[in-house]
C-alpha cells in the first residue's frame, strides 16, 4: 500500500515559529513542511530544542497565541489553515479529530479529577448529545481497549493512584475516545520504563493498524521511530535535515547528523 | 485537638497566676486592711495552692461552669453568652464579604491577566493591604457616617433588640475587617491560578478541546483553591478570635471589647475563659479546613 495514492490528511507547509521574548528574535522551528496520510505513522526525531515539539505543539494549536510569538506558514486540516482559523474552529478540531498525548503522564492529568470523567472529557465535550451513561460505557470500553484491567475501579480512582505506565494508558484512552484521525504523541515513552516503552509503542500500533488512526510520534529516540514509523522526520536547529521512508533513512542516510543518530542506536537493540 | 486546648489551659493559668497583682486588693482598693484581703482570697480560692486551683478551674470549666466574673460578680458564662453572638456574627459577615469579594474579581484578574482593570486591581490591593483596619474604618465611617450619612456612627443595635437593625450596623465594621483580608485572598487565588495554568494538564484540557472558561472553571480553579482554603481557614479564625481595633473604633460590645476591659481590671477568670474560647474556636477551623482539604484534595488524607 502506497500513502502516495491516498489523500493528505494534514498539510504543513512552511511553518515558522519565532519566540520574542528575550529581546533578539529567536527562531525555534523553520521552514517546516510535513503531510500526513491517513493511517500513517510519521516520527520526528531530533535531539532537544530541535523544535520537534514546537512543531507538534503548533499542529495541536496550543501554542499560545500571545503577542510574544510569530508563527507564520499553514497548517492545513479539513480545508482550514489551524494557525490563523478562528479560535471556536481550531477548538472544533482539538479532542475530537486531533488528540494529543504528552511526555509527563505523571503530571498531564487533573489531579482532583478521577479517572472516569477526565477519560470521558472529549465526548462530553464534542459530542453533548451522547448520555451519561453511554459515555461511561464508551469510556470503560476504550480503557479495556488500551489494556487496562478493572476498568470499573479505575475509574472511580485519581491520577496519583496509578502507575506511570498506567497514566500514560488513561491519556491514550482519553486521546481515543473521540475517535480523532490525528493522534499527535510527543514524546510518550520517554518518562517510562523501558519494559513500558515498548508496550506503549506496541499499543500506538494498534490503534493505528485498527482505528488508522494517524500518528505523528515525537521522539529523540531512532529504535523506537524505527519500530513504529513508516516515515520519519529528522530535524536539527529548528529544520528539517531529512526525510523519507525508515528504511531508505537507515540504509542510506544522507545527512551527517542522521547517520550520527543511527550510530547512536546501540547494535545489540537492533 | 484536645491534647492543644489542655496545653492551652495550663499557659493561661499558669501565666495569670504569675502575673504580679492581686484581684482581691484591686476589688477592694487600696484603703482596705490585711485582714479583709486575706478574708476575701480565702472567699474567692485564692489562697489555695496552684495545681489545686487549676484543676478546680478546669473541672468546672469543663461542665460549663466559666466561674464568676471579679469585677461584676455575674456568671462568666453569661457576660459571654451575650458577647460571643456579636463578634460571632462580624466574623460572619466579615468572612462571606471576603470569600463574595475575593473569589470572583481573583478568578477575573487571573483570566485576563495584564490587563488594565487586572493592573488597577493588584495597585489597589497593594494600598488596601498596606492600610490597617482602624485607618480605613475611620475612613469609612466618615465617608459613610458623616458625609453620605448612611449610617450612624456609634449607633450599636443589640441584636436582641433588633437583628436586622444590628446587621445593618455590623456591615461597615464587617468590611473594614473583611477588604485587607479580601485584598489578600485575591492576590492569593490570582497567583495560584495563573500558577496552575502553566501546569501540565492545563495543556491536557486545552487539547481536548476546552474553551478558556472551561479550562478555568473545570480544572485550574479547584487546583488553585488549595492554598486559598488554607488562607481562608486562617483568616476565619482571626476573625473569630474579634477585631479589638474595630470593636472599639465602632462601640461594638463584642469579645476582644470584654477582653481588654478585663484584662485591665485583672479580671482573670472572663480572661481566661475568652482565650480557652479563641484557642478552641481556632481549633475547630483548622479542623474544618483539614476537612474541606480532604474534601478538595484527594491526595490528602487525614
Amino acid at each position: 500500500m502506497t500513502h502516495q495514492e491516498k489523500k493528505p490528511l494534514l498539510q504543513v507547509t512552511d511553518l515558522h515559529i519565532e519566540f520574542h521574548d528575550h529581546g533578539q528574535p529567536e527562531t525555534a522551528v523553520e521552514d517546516f513542511d510535513l503531510t500526513l496520510y491517513e493511517g500513517e505513522i510519521v516520527g520526528i526525531v531530533g535531539e532537544s530544542g530541535s523544535g520537534k515539539s514546537m512543531s507538534a505543539l503548533a499542529i495541536a494549536g496550543l501554542l499560545s497565541r500571545r503577542a510574544m510569538m510569530t508563527r507564520r506558514g499553514e497548517i492545513l486540516f479539513d480545508g482550514h489553515n489551524l494557525l490563523t482559523c478562528d479560535r471556536k474552529t481550531l477548538r472544533s478540531y482539538q479532542g475530537d479529530e486531533i488528540a494529543m498525548i504528552f511526555q509527563e503522564p505523571m503530571t498531564s492529568l487533573n489531579p482532583l479529577l478521577r479517572i472516569g470523567p477526565q477519560v470521558e472529557e472529549c465526548l462530553k465535550i464534542h459530542h453533548p448529545e451522547i448520555g451519561k451513561e453511554e459515555r461511561r460505557k464508551r469510556a470503560l470500553t476504550i480503557m479495556e481497549q488500551v489494556g487496562l484491567r478493572d476498568t470499573e475501579t479505575l475509574y472511580r480512582m485519581y491520577p496519583h493512584e496509578l502507575s506511570g505506565g498506567m497514566r500514560q494508558r488513561i491519556m491514550i484512552a482519553a486521546a481515543m475516545i473521540a475517535e480523532p484521525r490525528i493522534l499527535i504523541a510527543d514524546e510518550p515513552t520517554t518518562a517510562l520504563d523501558v519494559t513500558i516503552q515498548a508496550k506503549i509503542v506496541r499499543l500506538l500500533r494498534k490503534i493505528n493498524e485498527v482505528a488508522h488512526t494517524s500518528i505523528l510520534f515525537i521522539s529523540h529516540d531512532l529504535s523506537l521511530v524505527a519500530q513504529l514509523c513508516h516515515r520519519v522526520i529528522v530535524m536539527k536547529q529548528g529544520r528539517i535535515v531529512e526525510e523519507g521512508r525508515i528504511e531508505e533513512i537507515f540504509e542510506h542516510p544522507k545527512d551527517v547528523y542522521t547517520k550520527e543518530l543511527i550510530d547512536a542506536i546501540p547494535k545489540v537493540a537492533l | 485537638m484536645v491534647i492543644t486546648l489542655i496545653v492551652v489551659s495550663v499557659c493561661v493559668f499558669v501565666a495569670f497566676s504569675l502575673i504580679p497583682g492581686d484581684p482581691a486588693t484591686r476589688k477592694l482598693g487600696t484603703e482596705a486592711t490585711a485582714e479583709q484581703v486575706a478574708a476575701l482570697r480565702a472567699q474567692m480560692g485564692l489562697d489555695a495552692p496552684l495545681h489545686v486551683r487549676y484543676l478546680t478551674w478546669i473541672t468546672s470549666f469543663v461542665k460549663g461552669d466559666f466561674g464568676i466574673s471579679y469585677q461584676t460578680g455575674d456568671a462568666v458564662r453569661s457576660l459571654l453568652a451575650k458577647r460571643i453572638p456579636v463578634t460571632f456574627f462580624l466574623a460572619l459577615i466579615a468572612f462571606c464579604m471576603t470569600v463574595v469579594i475575593a473569589i470572583p474579581v481573583g478568578i477575573l484578574t487571573a483570566k485576563y491577566e495584564n490587563s488594565w482593570p487586572d493592573r488597577i486591581v493588584t495597585v489597589l490591593n497593594q494600598i488596601i493591604m498596606s492600610v490597617p483596619p482602624f485607618f480605613s474604618g475611620i475612613l469609612l465611617s466618615t465617608l459613610f457616617g458623616l458625609i453620605l450619612r448612611w449610617f450612624t456612627p456609634g449607633a450599636y443595635v443589640s441584636y436582641d433588640t433588633s437583628f436586622r437593625a444590628f446587621l445593618g450596623y455590623m456591615l461597615l465594621p464587617a468590611f473594614c475587617v473583611a477588604l485587607p483580608k479580601a485584598a489578600m485572598t485575591i492576590k492569593l487565588l490570582r497567583s495560584s491560578m495563573i500558577e496552575e495554568a502553566g501546569r501540565d494538564y492545563t495543556r491536557t484540557a486545552y487539547s481536548r478541546g476546552n474553551t478558556i472558561d472551561g479550562v478555568m472553571y473545570g480544572h485550574i480553579l479547584k487546583n488553585a483553591m488549595i492554598p486559598v482554603v488554607t488562607f481562608l481557614g486562617m483568616a476565619l479564625a482571626d476573625l473569630l478570635a474579634g477585631s479589638i481595633v474595630i470593636e472599639q473604633l465602632f462601640s461594638i460590645p463584642g469579645i476582644s471589647r470584654t477582653l481588654i476591659t478585663s484584662i485591665s481590671n485583672r479580671d482573670y477568670p472572663v480572661v481566661m475563659a475568652v482565650i480557652m474560647g479563641i484557642a478552641a474556636t481556632i481549633v475547630t477551623v483548622n479542623l474544618i479546613v483539614d476537612l474541606v482539604y480532604r474534601a478538595i484534595d484527594p491526595r490528602v488524607s487525614l
